[in-house]
This record gives structure tokens, C-alpha cells and sequence, in this order.
């Protein structure tokens, strides 16, 4: 079932990511993996590898919410956003692999931090550590899932059919993500006087990694057809963050942004000093062990 | 008339059919039941944390999102075994400061730290080996909701026992410092997980009750018994060892014989001195404090809103 | 105020041609979180499946072997219990 192939979610099993694997099967090939003519296949893997650190790094800190949820429901809810990431994650980097001649675990756990693409807002911490808290993690997840899902559902149109089938399938799930951070934000941006204060604070703590996500990048540029140039998202994901703030009765932030390090940032591997203690834990049995097999 | 009621609560029970919420029962049935399936849901609650706590690390997207689900699956059990306390009166809210202020128990195997992430295998395998043997009795308990809960808990279960020895195979097929790793687990697991069952019979204070009224179906020496025939074809299957110079099959009885875990460690790690027994309560009354502000702010939205669609109505 | 949440019961259609049927409970702040709570506990967010939550609190009931006064004050909590959906069958075995 759904664990055994980074593809196999995208066969329609809808309950892929909830049954445990039971047969362990040789990866499927009911997904059209031909790469289209003509593109360059460097740049598809490193855009494979942008769009895919980002949900493989916000994955990894979601999930560090399992056990430490305000209720027993919102664990079990967080703990679905993060597998529905961790299932983009997974495919996306076996497609870049399937240019690079690596598998997903061989990216994920075997690349160092300035081969990572993500952007800054997925690996910052927002919470449960001492980087945010519940308020902080909503915030992220409101400006990350409505980013990501404008960025979807252009990406369906993508020349590159394994792209194109990823963004079909996570269009649902980001919808969902989106949704249950616009229900959270409202909730809190108008309850108590105490969660109102802590949204606006998470809000003004993930704001200044806004601006990177629409920032494009040369590997985006080049990809016509392929990629979607995120500048295009901007005005629709503006509309969506204001109107949802608004119903919260939070205020918009002021635009200021993080400013780029040497004109670069995530998508050119130069990111924050949370990330290498993110993938450190994150890397160290596999690296650790050379030659084992799990 | 208390007579009558007593006497069909027992032709009910007698005769295998289920107890429902608003029927009459003993109060001792009621709060019998209340301690134990509290304590098995703070038992799926605490247990969030051994394994959680290999989430981050797990050596494989794969077996990260087998994790994680499976984490996931222990917070659905805990919550679902909430519920079935909450159909004989009691309350989550309630449960969960009891539990937090150390005033009802949870199951001591998780006090147990996970050093390697063969842990992981070797929970599943074992750990969730034993609970499905103490489990899948439950499916049959007298009281109906608790029953519905087991049936749907057990299911799951035998999914988490099998990916945790398919993990466990996996290792004993990569290099020699895996299956160094395999052995350490087994051999720090085997004795906690004979000691889930309990104590042995004779020491065992609630038992003979709650047989008579099928809360609990076998004892905790049968239980035990079954859980080591089970387990040692798996071992071999496995190519590991228990760490029991006297585990040996005994023709005679036609089951294998086995040495006596060490139950002051038992008892020690019970009332509370195992290496972990602090730090898990302490990380659930840390999640249940810092989430206060949360389930604050959603009541007073649902309050809010409440008035108003009244104003408009 | 009160902090914890109250409890509403669940009721899942898992496909066209069926009744809804009670699954079990769960606490939310309102009932569009307990619906959404309800697709992520009980249904493992399946696409197709039609959910009803209801307050437990509003659900009246009758009894026929009530007797017992313990429940008289508290009302009718007669859904007070997962009576879980149908499982697939092809459970695997060690």
C-alpha cells in the first residue's frame, strides 16, 4: 500500500496514507514518467528539489507537533498535514532523482545544507520549540498553504506530467491545509484577548519570510512551461491572506523582508541557522549507518 | 427493585450479551471500567512519546511516514477510549488532569526510554504484540461501547505489529551492526513486555471480579503464557534470541516454559521510578498547559458566535 | 471560562445507498471544527463520504431498560458511543 512508493499515491488509492504497507511491492509504474522534449533536465530536478524541500522541511517541523498538540484532535490533524507533505516531499524528490540517478532517501539524508532548496519559512521554527507556538505554527501554515496552492494549481498545467499529476493530487490536500489554517486563524484572531495578541505575533514573526516565496528564481525562469513563475502567484495570494486576516480581525503586517544573504537565500541552498540543527537530527542515524537498509 | 435491576445486569452479562451506556450497572462495574479504560487510554496517550520521539530521526521517508501515521493512530486510539469513558459519565478534561497529576496510571512499558531506532521494530513487534494479546480478549467484554472501541483498536494494532517486524526483518538483513542493534532492543524489551500482562495470578488483587463480570476474559498468567508461545516461532523466524536462560519448549505441557521476570523492577518502575516516568507525564502536562490558550480562544469564538447568530435570529 | 470542548457524535455515510451510521464521538469548539475533526478521526479524510455531527448534548432518546437515576439529571446521551464502521476484512496476521 501507500508507503512503498513515493508514486503510489497518485494511482488513487485514497486511503493510501493511512493503511501500513503489507505486501512490499517493487515501485509502481502507473505514473507517466517520460520527460517531456526538449526540456532541461538539470533544471526540472532542481525545481523538483525546490518544490520538494519545502514540503519535506515543513513536514519535518509540523511533526514536531505529534504529542504536543493543544487537543487530541489537532494532533491527529497535524500529524495528516504533515503526511500529506511528507507524500509531495517523497515524489517530488524521486523525480528529481530519476534525473539525478538517486532515490528520495539519497537526497533526502545524503545532501548537505547548501544543497537544500527549501525557502526560509518552511524551516524556521515556529513552534512547539522556543521559535513560536500553536498562534506562530498557524500562521506559517496560512502563508505557506496558500502559497502552495496557488503555485498547484498552475502547476497542473505543467509540461512535465509527473508535475503536472503531483499538483493534482496536493491541489485537495492544500485546499484542505489552507482551510484548516483560515478556521484556526479565525478562531484565534478572535477569541481571547490573549490568542489575538499571539496570532498577530505569529504573523509578524513568519512575515519577513514572505517576500522569498515570490522571488523568481533563475531555475524557475528557465523552466517556461515546465515551472510556475511564482512572481504570477503574488496578487492571489494577497487577496486570500488579506481577506482571511480580515475576517480574523488581525492586522497585515508591514511588508518588510528578511534580507537576502550575498543576494541569495533558500532556493540558492543559503539559508538560516535553524536548518542545520534541522537536518543534523534529521540526517544523523541514516548517515551514521552507511550500507544499512530500512 | 435494586434486586431486579442487579439480577438482569448479570442474566445480561452471563449470558454473553453487551452491557450499553444507559443501563443499569454496579457501581463497582462503573468505576471498574472507568479506571481501566482510562488507563488504557492514557496508556495510547503516554505511548505517543517513546516512538514519537524517533519521528524526526527516522532513517527513511518511508519509515518516517510509517511512523508518524502510526503515532497518529495512538493519539485516534486514545481519544476513541476517552469516548467510551465519556458514555459512563466521565470527562476528558478530568481524565487528563488525573493522569497529569499522577492520580490514574498508564502502562509502565512505556516509561521504558528508546535508545536505537530498532526500538521502533521491536515496539511494534513486541510491545503491540502483547497489547493485541491483551486486547483482542476485550473485544468481547461485557461493556458495549468499550467492545466497538477494542474491535476497531485491534485492527490497527495488527497493522503497527506487523510493520514494526517487517522493520525488524528488514535490519536483520543489512549489516552486522544492525542486527547488533536488533539484538540490544530484544534483549532490553523481552522482560517489559512480559511484565504488561501484569503480575502473576496469585498476586493479582482485581481479577477474580472482573472475570466474573467478562471485563476481563483471561488471566494475567494465561495471557502471558500465549504471548510467549506466540513470540518465540517470530524470534526464530527473526534470527534473535530471548534473554532467558530458561525459556525451553516442555513437551509435557505442550508450551514452552519461561523464567520469571523481575518484578521489583516492576514494581519500582510502577510507583513511579523508571527511567522515564517523569519526563512523559511532564511532556503531556507541558502540551495540555501550552494548548490551555488554544481550546480558550475556540470556546470563546464558539461562544461569540453563538450569541450572535441568537441577536440575529 | 471552560476550556475543554463539548462533545458531539459522529455520523458517517461511507457510501451512496447507506444510511448514516453512528461512529463514535469527539470534542470541538463549534460544529465546523467538528466536522473537521470528525474527517480527520473517523474518516481518514475520504473523499465521498457524507459526515453529520451533532451536539451530543441535543440528542434525546428513550430507553427501554433505563431505571437507573445515575443518567436522569444529565439527560439523554444515548449516541454516548462509537459503534465503529466497517472494517476491511483483509487484516493481516504474523
Amino acid at each position: 500500500m501507500s508507503f512503498d512508493n513515493a508514486y503510489e499515491s497518485l494511482l488513487g488509492h485514497e486511503d493510501a496514507h493511512w493503511a501500513f504497507g503489507t505486501g512490499f511491492s517493487e515501485p509502481l509504474s502507473g505514473v507517466n514518467r517520460e520527460f517531456p522534449a526538449g526540456v532541461d533536465r538539470d533544471a526540472l530536478a532542481a525545481y523538483c528539489l525546490m518544490l520538494g524541500d519545502d514540503a519535506l522541511i515543513f513536514s519535518q517541523r509540523l511533526s514536531e507537533w505529534c504529542s504536543r498538540a493543544p487537543e487530541l484532535e489537532e494532533d491527529i490533524a497535524l500529524a495528516n498535514i504533515a503526511l500529506d507533505l511528507l507524500g509531495q516531499a517523497r515524489m517530488l524528490l524521486t523525480r528529481a532523482g530519476e534525473v539525478l540517478g538517486k532515490d528520495e532517501d539519497a537526497l533526502a539524508y545524503l545532501r548537505d545544507e547548501r544543497e537544500f532548496r527549501n525557502v526560509h519559512l518552511a524551516e524556521i521554527d515556529c513552534g512547539p520549540g522556543p521559535g513560536g507556538d500553536f498562534g506562530t505554527t498557524i500562521a506559517r501554515l496560512l502563508v505557506f498553504s496558500s502559497w502552495r496552492l496557488a503555485l498547484f494549481s498552475r502547476l497542473r498545467g505543467s509540461a512535465d506530467p509527473v508535475l503536472a499529476a503531483v499538483a493534482e493530487k496536493g491541489l485537495k490536500e492544500l485546499a484542505y491545509h489552507r482551510d484548516h489554517a483560515a478556521q484556526w486563524t479565525v478562531r484565534l484572531g478572535d477569541g481571547t484577548d490573549e490568542s489575538h495578541r499571539r496570532m498577530q505575533a505569529g504573523l509578524e514573526r513568519v512575515w519577513p519570510f514572505v517576500d522569498e516565496l515570490f522571488a523568481t528564481h533563475p531555475v524557475e525562469a528557465a523552466l517556461t512551461g515546465v515551472a510556475v513563475d511564482p512572481a504570477s502567484l503574488r496578487s492571489e495570494v494577497d487577496g486570500v491572506l488579506t481577506a482571511v486576516l480580515s475576517a480574523a480581525g488581525l492586522t497585515r503586517p508591514a511588508d518588510t523582508k528578511a534580507a537576502r544573504v550575498a543576494g541569495m537565500a533558500g532556493r540558492d541552498g543559503v539559508h538560516t541557522e535553524a536548518m542545520g540543527y534541522l537536518l543534523a537530527e534529521m540526517q544523523h542515524l541514516h548517515r551514521s549507518l552507511p550500507g544499512a537498509v530500512w | 427493585m435494586a434486586d431486579d435491576l442487579e439480577l438482569r445486569f448479570e442474566r445480561t452479562v452471563q449470558a454473553e450479551a453487551r452491557i450499553e451506556p444507559r443501563d443499569w450497572m454496579p457501581d463497582g462495574y462503573r468505576k471498574t471500567l472507568i479506571r481501566q479504560i482510562a488507563q488504557h487510554a492514557h496508556s495510547e496517550i503516554i505511548g505517543m512519546q517513546p516512538e514519537g520521539n524517533w519521528i524526526s530521526r527516522a532513517p527513511s521517508l518511508r519509515r518516517k511516514a510509517i511512523l508518524l501515521a502510526k503515532v497518529q493512530d495512538e493519539a485516534g486510539h486514545g481519544l476513541y477510549l476517552y469516548s467510551a469513558t465519556e458514555t459512563l459519565g466521565a470527562d476528558r478534561e478530568d481524565l487528563t488532569t488525573k493522569l497529569i497529576e499522577g492520580r490514574q496510571k498508564y502502562s509502565s512499558i512505556f516509561n521504558y526510554p528508546t535508545l536505537t531506532f530498532a526500538d521502533v521494530g521491536v515496539i511494534g513487534w513486541l510491545v503491540d504484540g502483547a497489547a493485541i494479546c491483551n486486547q483482542v480478549p476485550l473485544c468481547r467484554t461485557s461493556y458495549g461501547p468499550y467492545a466497538r472501541a477494542m474491535i476497531r483498536i485491534c485492527k490497527e494494532e495488527s497493522f503497527h505489529q506487523r510493520q514494526g517486524y517487517e522493520l525488524l526483518m528488514t535490519m536483520m538483513r543489512g549489516t552486522q551492526q544492525q542486527r547488533d542493534m536488533v539484538q540490544d532492543s530484544v534483549n532490553r524489551w523481552w522482560w517489559p513486555a512480559l511484565m504488561m500482562f501484569g503480575p502473576p495470578d496469585a498476586e493479582s488483587t482485581n481479577t477474580e471480579q472482573s472475570m466474573a463480570w467478562r471485563i476481563k476474559r483471561d488471566t494475567n498468567d494465561e495471557l502471558r503464557q500465549k504471548f510467549v508461545n506466540m513470540s518465540v516461532p517470530q524470534a526464530e523466524a527473526l534470527g534473535v534470541t530471548f534473554p532467558d536462560p530458561d525459556l525451553k519448549w516442555n513437551p509435557e505441557r505442550g508450551q514452552y516454559d519461561f523464567g520469571s521476570p523481575d518484578w521489583d523492577e516492576f514494581w519500582q518502575v510502577v510507583k513511579g521510578g523508571g527511567v522515564c516516568n517523569q519526563q512523559r507525564i511532564a511532556h503531556r502536562r507541558k502540551a495540555h498547559e501550552d494548548g490551555a490558550w488554544v481550546r480558550e480562544a475556540a470556546a470563546a469564538h464558539a461562544a461569540k458566535q453563538a450569541v450572535s447568530k441568537e441577536g440575529a435570529a | 471560562m471552560s476550556t475543554s470542548w463539548p462533545l458531539w457524535e459522529v455520523f458517517v455515510r461511507g457510501k451512496r445507498g447507506l444510511n448514516h451510521v453512528h461512529v463514535g464521538s469527539l470534542h470541538a469548539p463549534d460544529a465546523e471544527m467538528a466536522l473537521r475533526n470528525a474527517r480527520d478521526v473517523y474518516t481518514r479524510r475520504n473523499e465521498g463520504v457524507s459526515i453529520w455531527v451533532v451536539p451530543a448534548a441535543s440528542i434525546t432518546a428513550s430507553s427501554p431498560d433505563e431505571k437507573d437515576p445515575f443518567f436522569a439529571p444529565s439527560g439523554d446521551k444515548v449516541y454516548r458511543h462509537p459503534t465503529f464502521y466497517a472494517i476491511p476484512e483483509d487484516v493481516p496476521h504474523l
